[in-house]
């Protein structure tokens, strides 16, 4: 499968995407899954200019990267998707109709009413209740910000108070 | 309004690594403010960058990678602000470049900064390496 990871990250596409798993992984592409940065000729101009130029990014609303999953998943270089949110991240995966299997939670950051999990990770009652429902549907849900790091399991990651 | 003419800003420790050796090498580091990426949101990293700029004064933005959080906020007050000058990818010759000619104009100083940290990267020695002990 060409797409590595499936990740929610609320910096999109960051240093820590680009190079930090970009360079591990030879990553080919990235799929940048948004409403609002498909709909944006600058805001995807923004996000293509802190990529190298060997890095293709495409960028897709949730329905339009349903449609195109099967591509992404059969080309021939690595790729990683990203969404901004667990919300979108949920939506794609039921369009997807389990052609997803895992979700790397990348970074959540503090927000109020967002209790800290991890040091890089943020969560709402109702966000935490939307990853154990992607648990539910037999996805494999963990924490890791980067590669070198251990991926935190969902249930360790919700018990989690920021240490 | 702060004496600062700058914000430098990346990851972890970045900016304050670099502020500590522009002291040691100048005792400049008045001219910037430093600005850590750490631990933030994208939200967050953009409202601390709109906020030094405020309250500092500065007309210029030094951020460590084009792919960096920083960056990306940077070029979005920039957007806004098109007379802010964004420089991306800076290292220590650039910034200590920067501070030896701020009174220069800012525009100015900043060209001639960005031309000097490209200059800096020099590689010697090594298998194909030009130069130093082990070079032609």
């Amino acid at each position: 499968m060409a797409l590595d990871l499936y990740r929610i990250d609320d910096r999109l596409i960051h240093g820590q995407v680009v190079v930090g798993w970009g360079q591990p992984l030879d990553l080919g592409f990235i799929v940048l899954v948004d409403d609002e940065v498909a709909s944006s000729d600058w805001e995807q101009e923004l996000y293509r200019m802190g990529v190298p130029p060997d890095m293709d990014v495409y960028f897709d609303a949730v329905d339009s990267a349903a449609e195109k999953l099967s591509r992404y998943q059969d080309d021939d270089r690595r790729g990683l998707l990203l969404t901004g949110d667990i919300a979108t991240m949920t939506r794609l995966v039921d369009a997807a109709d389990g052609a997803i299997s895992s979700v790397n939670v990348g970074g959540i950051h503090h927000r109020p009413g967002r209790t800290q999990r991890l040091r890089y990770v943020f969560l709402t009652p109702s966000e935490e209740a939307e990853l154990r429902a992607l648990a539910d549907k037999g996805l494999e849900v963990s924490a890791q910000d980067v590669p070198s790091a251990k991926p935190v399991p969902l249930e360790e990651m919700l018990a989690g108070n920021g240490s | 309004m702060s004496s600062a003419r700058a914000i430098v800003a990346g990851h972890g420790t970045f900016a304050e690594g670099m502020l500590s050796a522009i002291e040691q090498i100048t005792g400049r580091s008045d001219l910037f403010i430093g600005v850590t990426n750490r631990d933030l949101s994208a939200a967050d990293v953009e409202q601390l960058m709109r906020d030094r700029l405020v309250t500092s004064g500065a007309t210029v933005i030094f951020t460590d990678l084009p792919a960096g959080s920083c960056t990306m906020a940077a070029r979005r007050i920039q957007r806004e602000q098109p007379t802010l000058s964004v420089v991306t990818g800076v290292n220590l010759a650039t910034l200590l470049d920067f501070a030896f000619h701020a009174e220069a104009g800012d525009v100015d100083a900043v060209e001639h900064a960005a031309d000097k940290g490209r200059a800096s990267l020099v590689v010697s020695g090594g298998p194909g390496g030009k130069g130093g002990p082990r070079g032609p």
